[in-house]
């Protein structure tokens, strides 16, 4: 497949789940070497979507191609060549990250399997763990070995279901995801977030979003992160509320800043679209 | 042919050695292995008895003559009635029968003996619990022979003709293959098909379910693998597990109960890799049509409990009606009982166990290419 050309090319896809419509007519388009990204509300057909894709999932409707395969009728085929990281947790607990390892390797038929999974394992950095069950790995090591199985094969076009689902925060900007693909989407959107500590963060919070300059004001915890794609403004907007009480601290973006951004924006309150 | 990848034996062996793995690290399966051919054999081997003696009984006598006594003794010695009370009135006897104390109660009545000697063939009334026949049903056949031949001694000389006489014909019966009936000879290998029947179907029926709940499917699913390759990949490992509890049962049949082994192990263990084959192919199908674990549980169980009741290993399979032998014989345990007690006790050959085999084999057949067809290839 040379660069430039489709990887994704489907039109009109759509899943019913009885009387639910999860996914309505829709058309994608890929190229080679593109990220894309989808962003949306739990139950917005995401997941649904991506199963389709890669033959998890018979659509009721719509056609097109997926690495240059037919998306209804040449789902094996798709399968061989498409790494698909599932959203939750699905390899084997009772397995090591190895076994597993070894297990998809054999099912995909790599060649040098003992070498690859060797080098796999390294790759992420797994190596100390390899024997560990994967049952009693933490939430960021489950990620990095579903990430490592899926690229086992080396596969054209990776399907990732939240990838950092299931991450703590500080772990996900860990580098967790190949080539920074988180952060260029948070980049993309230009944020800029300062992180508020101190009492009483929900009336904060209410005369924050009051005030112009300042696009949202989210509570993570036990802080408040104010955000808005403009620095400067942002900056002349908050100087009033720099009180003793309260530690201001700008940080960088995360992806839930960047995703609650593109929520609003496309929310017919703010009557925007990008 | 690019498209639709073929059968594979790397990804058999793959699905087969994670199974191996699994199978390794979860102890239940482990513990279902070896625990439940022993806990049962030792049970149902030494439990169950279809020849039930020393069963308690009371007497009222009211006769002190010879004959009367000669009787009891006889009966006594027969080993199948145990006489724990002596009882004063009918009614007397009646409460304890009713109470479940006693399963019979024996009355002889008064003038029994000088009746018997005058030629008034007077009555001997046994009463009897009989709510199970099959506790009292042996106990009582046994009296009319064991009374002909009780009184033998007493009737001699001038009472001779009041003795039982011997009919017209000279009545001969060879009780083949398990002459002295010893009914572990007939349990324990029935209990061969029990066991494997309940495990097999049950560890497999587990197999899919399992994958789906623990959400594994979605992944084995997204690799490229074929439904026959990951249903025979799962039931192979299994075929070992099979195998492992035939050989318990049978080194406990020949060394604990003596059970006769008249035929070829062979011949058996050719046998009981179909039979495995076949209970783990339902396991299997159970397992494509189940929605979760649970369910898999109660359908292993459905089939199981008319598999042990209707196959001929609790009750005689000729004393059930015609329809009940229909149903009983599409279950392979009914055939695998039949196959084994064939082997084991007659010394049956090749020839004798085809009779029943093709009927297991056809059942093993149809059974996993209903799982293959139903096995899903999406999650829908």
């Amino acid at each position: 497949m040379k660069n430039g050309e489709d990887v994704i090319e489907v039109r009109g896809m759509t899943k019913r789940f009885g009387e639910l419509t999860a996914v309505d007519h829709v058309d994608l388009t890929v190229r080679t070497g593109e990220i894309f990204g989808f962003l949306g509300p739990n139950g917005s057909g995401k997941t649904t979507f991506l199963r389709m894709l890669c033959g998890l999932l018979r659509a009721d409707d719509g056609r097109g191609k997926v690495l240059g395969h037919d998306v209804i009728a040449e789902s094996e085929a798709i399968k061989r060549e498409v790494g698909y990281m599932t959203q939750r947790f699905s390899f084997w607990e009772d397995l090591s990250i190895e076994e597993n390892l070894d297990f998809v390797a054999r099912m995909y038929g790599v060649k040098n399997r003992r070498q690859t999974v060797q080098e796999s394992v390294e790759e992420l950095g797994l190596a100390e763990r390899r024997k560990q069950l994967a049952g009693e790995l933490s939430g960021g090591w489950k990620q990095r070995l579903a990430l490592a199985a899926c690229l086992i094969h080396r596969p054209k076009l990776l399907l990732l279901d939240e990838p950092t689902a299931g991450v703590d925060p500080k772990a996900r900007r860990d580098k967790l995801l190949a080539d920074g693909t988180v952060d260029e989407v948070i980049s993309r959107v230009g944020l800029t977030t300062w992180e508020v500590k101190g009492p009483d963060l929900a009336k904060l919070a209410d005369e924050l979003r009051k005030t112009s300059g300042v696009q949202q004001a989210v509570a993570f915890g036990n802080s408040l992160h104010v955000s808005s794609t403009d620095a400067a403004e942002l900056e002349r907007a908050i100087r009033p509320f720099r009180r003793d009480a309260y530690e201001w601290q700008q940080i960088p973006s995360g992806l839930e800043d960047a995703f609650i951004s593109l929520m609003e924006e496309r929310s017919p309150h703010h009557g925007k679209t990008s | 042919m690019e498209r639709h990848p073929k059968f594979s034996f790397q990804r058999l062996r793959g699905i087969i050695s994670k199974e191996f793995l699994q199978m390794r690290r979860d102890r239940l399966t482990f513990a279902m292995m070896l625990g439940i051919p022993l806990i049962q054999l030792t049970l149902f081997g030494y439990a169950i008895n279809s020849d039930p003696r020393h069963l308690p009984a009371a007497v009222l006598v009211a006769d002190q003559g010879a004959q009367g006594r000669t009787l009891l003794y006889a009966m006594k010695n027969s080993s199948y009635f145990d006489f724990v009370r002596e009882v004063k009135t009918e009614r007397e006897g009646y409460n304890l029968l009713a109470r479940g104390q006693v399963q019979f109660v024996i009355n002889i009545p008064q003038n029994f003996s000088r009746d018997l000697l005058r030629g008034d063939r007077p009555v001997l009334l046994v009463e009897a619990d009989a709510t199970d026949p099959a506790a009292t049903g042996i106990a009582l056949g046994s009296l009319e022979p064991l009374f002909d031949t009780a009184l033998q001694n007493d009737l001699k000389g001038m009472l001779s003709p009041l003795a039982a006489t011997s009919g017209p014909i000279d009545l001969r019966v060879h009780s083949l293959y398990n002459p002295e009936v010893i009914t572990q000879y007939n349990i324990v290998p029935g209990l061969m098909g029990v066991i494997l029947t309940m495990t097999m179907v049950m560890i497999t029926g587990l197999a899919i379910t399992r994958e789906r709940e623990r959400g594994t499917m979605e992944n084995l699913l997204s690799m490229p693998t074929r439904p026959s390759e990951v249903l025979i990949g799962k039931i192979v490992p299994y075929i070992l597990v099979g195998y492992i509890q035939v050989s318990v049962i049978l080194v406990a049949a020949y060394f604990l109960f003596h059970v006769p082994m008249q035929g070829s192990i062979l011949l058996l263990a050719i046998v009981a890799l179909v039979f495995i084959i076949a209970n783990l192919a339902m396991g299997i199908t159970f397992s494509t049509i189940a929605k979760n674990q649970l369910q898999a549980v109660q359908m292993a169980f459905f089939v199981f409990l008319p598999s042990i009741l209707l196959s001929g290993f609790m009750f005689p399979f000729r004393g059930m009606p015609h329809w009940a032998q229909v149903v009983g014989e599409g279950f392979p345990l009914t055939h695998f009982l039949r196959i084994v007690r064939g082997i084991l006790l007659k010394g049956n050959n090749v020839i004798d166990v085809s009779l029943q085999l093709w009927q297991i084999v056809l059942f093993a057949v149809i059974v996993l290419a209903i799982g293959i067809k139903r096995y899903r290839q999406t999650l829908d």
